[in-house]
């Protein structure tokens, strides 16, 4: 097998991904750096991100409140050294995209322009129009490609991380254009690889979103660390779950039920404000967990306007007129017309709560390294903890600039204290079994399990068991089902034999890395017995400080399902609160 | 089988067919194929002073020629594809001269419009010198 | 809720079976409201789990199912069946080679789109501690739209130059350059001139303008294109006429 050799190998080329190459780029220019991705970078899903990035910039705003913000929507579940680091950090991040030329909105006398966000204190989200996480992907990679030290490899699919005697070497990817095998060797490896949103059905992520970068580490002995927290938004669009983004409601847009109702008031989110003059922190700038959470109540209640795609609520912008729809919201209005019919300058949304965000993911600590030497991941698909139980909007673009950055720094510092290398023997050895996995599933056949089908009960699985509000009897079926689920996956069977672009491989390898995260969600969930953040067990209707005060951790246990630990979060001087988002502007 | 497959990625030749796949490219030829006419016209001119410079005898032969059938003919057509150039033409300037007046930029029926506008008054200032009027 | 029983007639090719692509008949039951790529889902999922394409997030904005829908190019998941009737004839993007299917090679692309350097060459290296570079609404106004690119292709299926002369960056390459050609932080225009003024840059052009036509973010690469050749006119006469004023 043809073997890569390179310093430092990165999984995956979006935001997390590209920011790390640059970082190790410029930090040493005689660094060989791989970045490989299964997609070509400018189509990794940061360029999805709609509404912004978060970062204090203004004098009213302060390092502070942005912390508070941050902890407190996540329930207290974040980890406060991490998110100390994180509001250090985004400004400086932020500018230094704005020297790379990304196109932030401005105010009149030139300096950037925030915009309000749900569950933040003060205007601090960073914005390009509607479109920041596009902007934020195509100036990362266009300055990327600046540096000839970063050694593209796009559209290789990574099957395996290369462990030796407790570290990791490096990654098997499979070329898609030839279905040929690369062993990539690598000094200090980082994951980059994205959520997992594709497990549900319902989902304002794309196709590419199925957790490859989560499962290489998850098989390789690191925890996922709180995956039982899954966001949904609350506004995407009833027909293909496109997202709407917070912004509609941080430049005014309001909530209504079937009645014209503001109905987030009636969950703990009010006194109403006044159309047009969003306050910050209260009714349609609540977190997006309260919102999603009241609308499903208000689904019970039956004032939700039933739709042909389901049940539905109104996000009405017409206030906001035309003028500031086009100047600051111009892609919500191309989607709304294009997929619904429907132009928001005339007339109310429907919208729905959908899959958005992994909250949880590969365990790692402030310096974004996992407990595997040589092994550091960022972005989605880690979890560093500064989202904790729900993740403030425009908060996730930040992390995946600050902390893309720390694992490149914190990488270089371990390829510079200089392990010594695994030997070529043992890199060989691991390649080659890796290889052979790959040619028994090519070869596999007379089960008639197929990709699509598994690939429908998983997803139904876990709309169904895993949604806004889970039971223990939904998500007891759900780990069952997942089980089943995996024992299936492993007989199935390809269509598609040949090598070059092979989709139905790639598909099947997506499926198995989603069905091994999916099982990590709906054991932490079981496992999670109290409701905080974007978890809310009917039947553990409270926050438990006393017992859940702790990151799960779902540790990979080959045919079984994982062994659910726990470690305490890290808290420095925010203890636990209520969180309060009554227009009393919150603590 | 060996024999029944490429093996690497198939380049599709390409042929003139694309000037008909859609209008838009049929309209580019026109516009590129007017050059002939103008062209031809132009040489019609130079053919003309080149008359004027050998004395009256051989202008008015020249003048007669023009009202030919089959000159006439080749005006209208030369004309038709001159207006149908210019018009064309117009109507992209305001890709290649875009004018930003504080934020906003100048709409783009003003900018063609302003060049009609020109192409009118030169126009007529031709027609004045020649003595039209 | 209409369904409608939709004909597809779909490209395929694969280079270890194939000598030359050929075109397959699927018949599928399609939902009103869908897209072109949500009847190739459709058809991967349930017919043929073979075919190979290209997509990902379904909103247009992250530029991988650009593909020829009965001849035009077009964005697979912002392509409306209901615009359609008959038979919807699917190929791979034209002027690229066909890898497989759907899915064509884009390396020429990714090259040149290298080679204009698309990147802030900054007119005056800041610090991040000196804060952001000011920048007006005005001024961001005056690129702004060439930042819309999500590099399709598009624009080089529907460019008949590109198809011709290879060697042509093409439109969403020199766009991009003219991109930040025209941003009031950057002063690259000298470094990314020689490539735009080649004979592969801009003078390739002949205006056909089918590139901003078929620009599915209403980006404007013909605009650009021209706009680069009016500066690198200017250059030239200021450098043959007047070169005193040079430097």
């Amino acid at each position: 097998m043809e073997s890569v050799q390179s310093d430092v190998a990165i999984v995956g080329a979006g935001g997390a991904g590209l920011r790390a190459a640059i970082a190790l780029a410029q930090s040493d220019p005689k660094l060989r750096i791989a970045l490989i991705s299964k997609v070509y970078p400018m189509r990794s899903h940061t360029c999805a991100a709609e509404g912004g990035a978060a970062g204090v910039i203004k004098p009213d705003d302060s390092l502070e409140h942005h912390f508070n913000d941050t902890v407190g929507g996540g329930d207290w579940l974040c980890d406060q050294d991490a998110v100390d680091y994180l509001v250090q950090e985004a400004p400086k991040e932020l500018i230094q995209l704005e020297h790379w030329g990304c196109p932030w909105s401005r105010e009149p006398d030139g300096s950037v322009a925030v915009r309000p966000f749900g569950g933040m204190k003060k205007q601090r989200t960073w914005f390009a129009a509607d479109k920041s996480g596009f902007h934020i992907l195509h100036t990362l990679f266009q300055t990327s490609l600046q540096f000839a030290s970063i050694e593209r490899f796009d559209e290789y699919y990574v099957t395996e991380l290369l462990v030796h005697e407790g570290r990791c070497a490096g990654v098997v990817a499979i070329e898609m254009r030839s279905g040929q095998m690369r062993r990539f060797d690598a000094r200090a490896l980082i994951i980059a690889g994205g959520g997992a949103g594709r497990m549900f059905p319902f989902t304002t992520n794309g196709a590419i979103k199925t957790g490859d970068g989560m499962a290489l580490a998850y098989r390789a002995g690191v925890a996922l660390k709180d995956m039982e927290f899954v966001q949904y938004h609350p506004t995407g669009l009833p027909s293909t779950g496109t997202l709407l983004t917070e912004a509609c409601r941080g430049e005014g847009g309001v909530l209504l039920n079937k009645n014209g109702r503001r109905f987030l008031q009636d969950y703990g989110m009010g006194p109403e404000t006044p159309l047009g003059k969003p306050v910050f922190k209260t009714m349609e700038l609540g977190p997006r967990d309260r919102v999603s959470q009241a609308f499903w109540q208000e689904q019970k209640k039956g004032n939700m306007m039933p739709t042909q795609w389901g049940d539905a609520m109104l996000l009405d912008m017409r206030h906001l007129g035309e003028k500031t729809i086009n100047e600051r919201l111009p892609l919500v209005r191309d989607m709304s017309i294009s997929y619904m019919g429907v132009d928001p300058v005339t007339d109310p949304v429907p919208v729905r709560p959908v899959v958005h965000y992994m909250m949880g993911g590969i365990d790692t600590d402030t310096r974004a390294a996992t407990r595997l030497p040589g092994l550091f991941a960022a972005g989605e698909c880690a979890c560093v903890s500064i989202n904790g139980a729900n993740r403030l909007g425009s908060n996730s673009l930040t992390e995946l600039l600050v902390f893309g950055r720390r694992a490149a720094l914190s990488a270089l510092e371990y390829v510079k204290a200089g392990a010594a290398p695994v030997n070529e023997g043992a890199r060989a050895a691991l390649a080659t079994a890796a290889q052979g996995r790959l040619r028994e599933l090519m070869q596999r056949s007379g089960s008639g399990e197929t990709v699509a089908g598994l690939r429908k009960e998983m997803m139904q699985t876990m709309e169904q068991n895993a949604g806004i509000y889970r039971t223990s009897e939904g998500l007891t079926e759900a780990c069952a089902k997942l089980s089943e689920l995996r024992r299936r996956y492993a007989r199935i069977e390809l269509h598609d034999k040949t090598n070059v672009y092979n989709t139905d491989l790639l598909q099947a390898l997506e499926l198995g890395s989603m069905l091994d995260c999916a099982e990590a969600v709906t054991q932490s969930a079981l496992a999670r017995q109290e409701s905080r953040g974007a978890h809310q067990r009917l039947d553990f209707t409270a926050r438990d400080d006393v017992k859940f005060l702790r990151h799960s951790l779902a540790l990979y246990a080959q045919n079984e399902p994982p062994r659910i630990d726990y470690r305490d979060v890290v808290i420095t001087r925010s203890q636990p609160g209520v969180r309060d988002y009554s227009g009393g502007g919150g603590k | 089988m060996a024999e029944e497959m490429n093996g690497k990625p198939y380049v599709r030749p390409i042929t003139s067919e694309w000037i008909f796949r859609h209008p838009r490219y049929l309209r580019y030829m026109t516009r590129e194929f007017s050059c002939l006419f103008i062209g031809g016209y132009t040489l019609l001119l130079i053919a003309g002073l080149k008359s004027l410079s050998e004395g009256r005898a051989a202008y008015d032969a020249f003048l007669e020629a023009l009202k030919s059938p089959a000159s006439i003919v080749f005006q209208v057509v030369a004309l038709a594809f001159a207006a149908y150039h210019s018009v064309t033409w117009f109507a992209l300037t305001p890709k290649a001269l875009p004018l930003q007046l504080g934020e906003e930029f100048v709409s783009d029926g003003a900018i063609s419009g302003a060049h009609y506008v020109v192409w009118a008054v030169l126009s007529l200032g031709i027609w004045v010198l020649a003595g039209a009027f | 809720m209409g369904e409608r029983q939709v004909e597809l007639e779909v490209l395929r090719y694969n280079p270890e079976t194939d000598r030359e692509p050929h075109f397959q008949r699927y018949s599928v039951a399609c939902r009103e409201e869908w897209v072109v790529l949500d009847a190739l889902n459709h058809v991967k999922e349930t017919l043929d789990p073979t075919l190979s394409y290209r997509w990902s997030c379904h909103m247009a904005v992250c530029g991988s199912c650009g593909m020829m829908v009965n001849g035009e190019p077009k964005l697979a998941c912002k392509t409306f069946l209901r615009n359609y009737h008959g038979v919807i004839r699917v190929e791979p993007l034209r002027h690229f080679p066909i890898e497989r299917d759907l899915v064509t090679v884009i390396d020429d692309f990714v090259a040149k789109l290298t080679r204009v350097k698309p990147y802030l060459i900054p007119k005056e290296p800041k610090s991040v501690e000196a804060g952001e570079y000011r920048q007006t609404p005005a001024q961001l106004k005056r690129y702004k739209q060439f930042t819309l690119c999500i590099n399709c292709m598009l624009c080089y299926a529907a460019c008949p130059e590109y198809g011709l002369i290879p060697d042509y960056l093409g439109p969403a390459a020199l766009s991009l350059a003219h991109r930040y050609n025209q941003d009031s932080r950057d002063g690259g225009r000298g470094e990314r001139q020689e490539e735009l003024a080649s004979k592969e840059g801009v003078w390739e052009c002949s205006f056909v303008g089918a590139c901003s036509e078929v620009c599915p973010e209403h980006v404007d690469p013909a605009a650009a294109i021209q706009q680069v050749k009016i500066r690198s006119t200017l250059d030239w006469y200021q450098e043959h006429l007047m070169p005193w004023l040079k430097k």
